[in-house]
């Protein structure tokens, strides 16, 4: 017998429909939506069971709470299905390549989560008894032990909580040794390349940030910078590997300069991904230079962090160090946590507790998986995709600078001239094409700037096609084709938002509206 | 009585001892929309070349500069709600603030109209 | 080394694509006296199941507050997390993602700052909140900041009952700014006087509820005389949980609340990464630090969120910036809000209610115990009490018998004889009663 029972198995032969077709629910298919976690609420669901309070004589004092906060109530499972429907509309480095220029978006290695989490590290007391941490106080110590060996440094600070938090400590650290030889310095130089914490450091340590003009060839004018120096320049602010993806050739120069000035080297170190293992940034005369652990040493950025800003110091700045700091003696580790004794010139106190322990076990496992071999490997291949990225673009886009880059290929805009087309519009239409865009309009000092940082995680089969996509997106600007890039990005979760209105009225709270139909609200969540 | 201008942008508008002060039209154009403007607090004294506002875009902070000296006798408070008067009608509803001069000969230095006009020309080349 | 994609072979073409003869080639702009030719003096790699013995190994040699009674408090509290906010931090997407700078790709992140901001927002009794801190501590020193940025004074009242760290944190970051802090001592007995500290010229003063030593205050006359002096407010929280029990800051009239975010959904994690509050009344928005997350529409009309009023910010202002912070506390701040929405507002006022009890009940076993006195006359889930001898050589017995018993005060606040005796004490959701009673009679042992 003929059998032809059972469900459809090929399409049905009709033009497909329009891609754009509004849904009743507002999905589209794999593409959920999620309303805000206040709009979903019943009230007297809860996510979390416990166990019932004991009736005790209240001991609060009578200031009890009196007025409902507004939160919603929910069960584990819509809020599970909530946060992972956000998390849908996030792009990411374990879904695709993600350039970010300055922001080394490298692999994540999940060993690093595992070890963080383990029973005795993630649930540690940072006020236990020292005696009982001894295991947490040696991964602190190994992990400045690493640091120091690779940035050939006498001295580690590990409190600091993030880049910037380092710069705060490393320039703190300059104005009190300059203090503690009784002289009152008042300027900073910083050049005009600088990301912008450097000069909002500067100021918040009480000092007058002077810019320094860059070279035609993308580094610090030698003589510009030597021109500002003088008895009043309490130091001066590289970056190195500078915001342009370039070496600073001068480098020993300027921290020579800078110290027969009385001054010290602050180097942020943003880009040490480029040049571990190759050189030490000790052996290039730097007083203090903080270090992203969640850039170069893949703790995960998290969608904006935490961080970690550890910053390694020269004899001359080590005294001043804050606290707390960890020492090795005969009963084993132990900390200093107070400013006195063997801290009595430390300028104080950064964080609370002892630092971003939860990173720096991430890190050091970083580390250890790749080992001195490995980690001068990375600064091979980082540098070596960002050289075939830029030789592979260099007929389409313009280098400000030309010849070989550090880990990240910097262009400018003067290619899209007449096009219709800006670097945001580009970037938008990068998004069209599964691709994170790179860091634009930075560093200020270029026009447009695109500053392309692959990492070295990527694999030259994935660069091949960046730098195919990259060269059809500019060949379809240039033959006018500019609709498609003014419209981008197409095939996101959102178009283009209203940036200008979100800052004329800024909404930052959901508030309950008057007269809210809860259970309407509710209903229109259900999904 | 007419406007006049810096090569910053800034016009200014001296009726008797009382200045107004606000940014050109080709400024708002460069700046683009305006999304907030701090303007100074009233009876502060300020001197030429101060700083006297903030003009915020979206993506800048810009400051205008005082081309007087005196003390702030009023600030255009329509702009906090409204800092859109800045692109809409950057001479008129879109001024900062009002000084009470204490050199009137200060503006002496400044382009007029004209001048201004072909200055901004050079400036587009 | 299984991180990295290329063979030698594609090292080489690429090598040769690129133009040069070898990788040293690309290395020649640093100074020839400054080059490693050799590998660093560190460990060569080491395979995955290595270094996962390697860290078991370390982890083996710290007592974990899991496996033992633990009642340690002072500004870090174990509270239970629940396992679909770990899950949820550890979703490539939101582990993996950088700070949402291109908001058409980014709108999970920003969606959950919007929900972060408005929970802190409403715990705190404030109108908004930003999209985080590193910690409670810097936090703090921000508030302190943004007050004298508020009132153009440069003077900062500090109470001597602010966890020490903050105090600290403070005075560091301010100590080379043109603002300058009074601290004020330490307070057992009776309330603080502000009064006589209070003038035209104080930009704020900086309470913490509860106190260090644990007291639950009312700060509403301190607030309104704050508001006649032309100063602002701060009230610092860093158990947060406390919000679900006790009257809000907010409805206190504070101005600006810093605060500690760690016991919402936040590992102990030996003191870090934490999550750092900071709410404030919707006037004094323009002078907060860090990023902000704000609600508009896209280009077809549906809502998102997008980073915002980021003119007060280091990437734009540079110098004038409000605070150099660039970097915020994302993940945590994700564990914070999956947390509270996990707790509702059922769940919230639960968590703080039981928090009170079994601080209660701990109260009272101990307060049974011969030489022990409860100091506080109020508290929500940690006290201190007064031992007949030197808290820390106790501390250190109990721990011996491998019980975590508080903090001794002596070991933030070192240099105060009269307070070598006291102990903090907390007791949250995560003691049952045999650790309570396992304590109560290890006390009575080493006392």
């Amino acid at each position: 017998m003929l059998n032809n029972k059972g469900r459809p198995t090929q399409p049905a032969a009709v033009d497909s429909t329009d891609p754009q077709m509004e849904t009743f629910t507002g999905n589209k298919g794999l593409e959920l939506e999620s309303p805000l976690i206040f709009e979903q609420g019943v009230p007297g669901r809860i996510g979390v069971d416990m166990a019932e309070p004991e009736t005790v004589k209240s001991r609060l004092g009578g200031l009890d709470r009196k007025d409902p906060i507004g939160m919603p109530d929910l069960s584990e499972p819509q809020v599970l299905r909530h946060f992972v429907r956000l998390s849908r509309q996030n792009y990411a480095i374990d879904s695709g390549f993600y350039p970010l220029g300055s922001c080394t978006m490298k692999h994540n290695p999940r060993i690093n989560e595992k070890v963080a989490r383990l029973v005795g590290l993630g649930d540690l007391h940072p006020m236990q008894p020292t005696s009982t941490v001894q295991g947490a106080l040696e991964i602190i110590d190994s992990l400045a032990h690493w640091l120091k060996t690779i940035t050939g440094m006498p001295a580690v600070a590990m409190s600091p909580a993030a880049g910037a938090h380092g710069e705060l400590c490393g320039v703190m650290a300059i104005r009190a040794a300059h203090e503690a030889r009784g002289e009152a310095r008042t300027r900073i130089l910083v050049p005009e390349s600088a990301h912008g914490t450097n000069p909002a450091t500067a100021a918040l340590c009480g000092y007058k940030v002077e810019a320094v003009p860059a070279r035609k060839d993308g580094r610090m004018d030698l003589d510009a910078f030597a021109a500002k120096l003088g008895p009043d320049v309490a130091g001066v602010m590289l970056t190195n590997p500078n915001t342009c993806g370039l070496f600073e050739t001068d480098v020993k120069k300027i921290a020579d300069l800078v110290h027969e000035a009385g001054g010290y080297f602050y180097c942020d170190g943003a880009n040490l991904n480029a040049i571990l293992g190759r050189v030490r940034p000790g052996d290039l005369g730097v007083d203090a230079m903080h270090i992203n652990l969640h850039k170069t040493f893949s703790t995960p950025h998290g969608g904006g962090g935490p961080g970690s800003g550890p910053v390694v110091l020269s004899d001359a700045l080590a005294p001043f160090a804050p606290v707390p700091f960890v020492t090795r003696g005969k009963e084993g580790f132990d900390l200093v946590e107070q400013t006195e004794g063997a801290a009595q010139q430390s300028f104080g106190r950064m964080k609370g507790f002892h630092g971003q322990m939860g990173m720096f076990i991430r890190a050091l496992a970083y580390m250890q998986s790749h080992g001195a071999d490995g980690l001068r490997q990375i600064a091979e291949d980082a540098v070596l995709n960002a050289n075939y990225v830029r030789v592979g673009l260099q007929d389409k886009l313009h280098s400000p600078f030309p010849g070989i880059c550090m880990h990240e290929a910097l262009f400018d805009d003067s290619t899209l001239k007449g096009t219709g087309v800006t670097t945001l519009d580009l970037a938008k239409a990068m998004i069209d094409e599964g691709y994170h865009p790179m860091t634009m309009y930075f560093p200020l000092v270029v026009h447009g700037a695109m500053l392309i940082e692959p990492t070295e995680s990527e694999s030259r089969q994935t660069l091949d096609l960046f730098i195919g996509a990259m060269s059809h997106l500019l060949e379809k600007a240039k033959a006018g084709e500019a609709d498609d890039f003014l419209t981008a990005p197409h095939f996101a979760p959102r178009r283009r938002l209203d940036e200008t209105g979100a800052a004329r009225n800024p909404v930052l709270r959901w508030t309950a509206p008057e007269n809210s139909d809860k259970e309407g609200t509710a209903l229109s969540a259900a999904s | 009585m007419s406007y006049r201008y810096t090569e910053d942008h800034e016009w200014v508008l001296l009726e008797d001892d009382v200045a107004t002060i606000g940014i050109s039209d080709y400024a708002q154009g460069q700046l683009g929309d305006v999304v907030y403007v701090e303007v100074p607090e009233v009876g502060s004294d300020i001197s030429k070349g101060d700083e006297l506002a903030v003009v915020e875009s979206v993506k800048a902070a810009s400051e205008v500069y005082s081309p007087v000296s005196g003390e702030v006798i009023e600030v255009n408070e329509d702009l906090d709600g409204s800092p859109t008067l800045v692109n809409e009608a950057p001479l008129e509803g879109g001024w900062f603030a009002k000084v009470k001069v204490t050199d009137s000969t200060e503006i002496d230095d400044l382009m007029d109209e004209e001048t201004y006009k072909s200055y901004v020309e050079g400036l587009d080349e | 080394m299984r991180y990295m994609p290329h063979t030698a072979e594609e090292r080489q073409e690429m090598l040769v694509k690129i133009g040069v003869s070898s990788v040293d080639d690309l290395f020649a702009d640093i100074p020839q006296e400054a080059r490693l030719d050799g590998l660093l003096d560190l460990p060569l790699h080491e395979s995955e199941m290595t270094v996962e013995r390697n860290f078991r190994t370390l982890a083996a040699k710290n007592l974990s507050p899991y496996m033992t009674p633990c009642f340690l408090g002072a500004g870090a509290y174990q509270h239970h997390v629940p396992s679909v906010a770990d899950h949820i931090i550890q979703r490539s997407e939101f582990l993996t993602s950088y700070t949402p700078y291109q908001p058409e790709i980014s709108q999970g992140t920003l969606q959950a700052l919007f929900e972060f901001q408005t929970q802190v927002a409403m715990i705190t009794g404030m109108e908004v909140a930003n999209a985080s801190m590193y910690d409670g501590a810097t936090s703090c020193a921000e508030a302190v900041l943004m007050a004298c940025r508020v009132t153009r004074r440069k003077k900062a009242v500090v109470s001597g009952n602010l966890h020490p760290h903050y105090r600290d944190v403070t005075r560091t970051t301010l100590q080379f700014t043109e603002f300058e802090t009074k601290n004020l001592p330490p307070v057992l007995e009776g309330n603080e006087d502000f009064d006589e500290h209070i003038g035209s010229d104080i930009a704020c003063v900086v309470v913490q509820n509860p106190d260090f030593f644990g007291r639950v205050q009312d700060f509403t006359a301190l607030a309104d005389k704050c508001h006649e002096a032309g100063a602002l407010l701060i009230v610092v929280v860093n158990e947060v949980v406390s919000l679900g029990a006790i009257i809000p800051p907010g409805d206190m009239g504070a101005d600006i609340v810093a605060g500690e975010g760690q016991s919402i959904g936040v590992p102990l994690s030996f003191g870090g990464p934490y999550v750092g509050l900071l709410a404030t009344r919707q006037k004094f928005v323009r002078q907060m630090p860090g990023r902000l997350c704000g609600q508009t529409v896209d280009q077809d009309g549906k809502r998102g969120f997008v980073l915002t009023l980021s003119t007060r910010e280091q990437h734009i202002r540079r110098e004038k910036a409000t605070s150099n912070i660039c970097t915020n506390a994302g993940l945590c701040s994700l564990t914070f809000t999956i947390h509270m929405s996990l707790l509702g507002e059922t769940g919230f006022a639960k968590l703080a209610k039981l928090n009170h009890s079994q601080a209660v009940t701990l109260a009272e076993k101990l307060e049974a115990i011969d030489g022990i006195e409860i100091v506080n006359d109020t508290f929500f889930n940690e006290f201190t009490v007064r031992l007949s001898g030197d808290a820390s050589s106790i501390v250190e017995k109990l721990a011996a018998k491998d019980i975590l018993g508080g903090v001794p005060v002596s070991r933030l606040i070192p240099d105060n004889p009269d307070m070598s005796d006291l102990l903090l004490v907390a007791a949250t959701e995560t003691c049952s009663l045999s650790d309570m009673d396992q304590f109560v009679a290890a006390l009575k042992e080493v006392l």
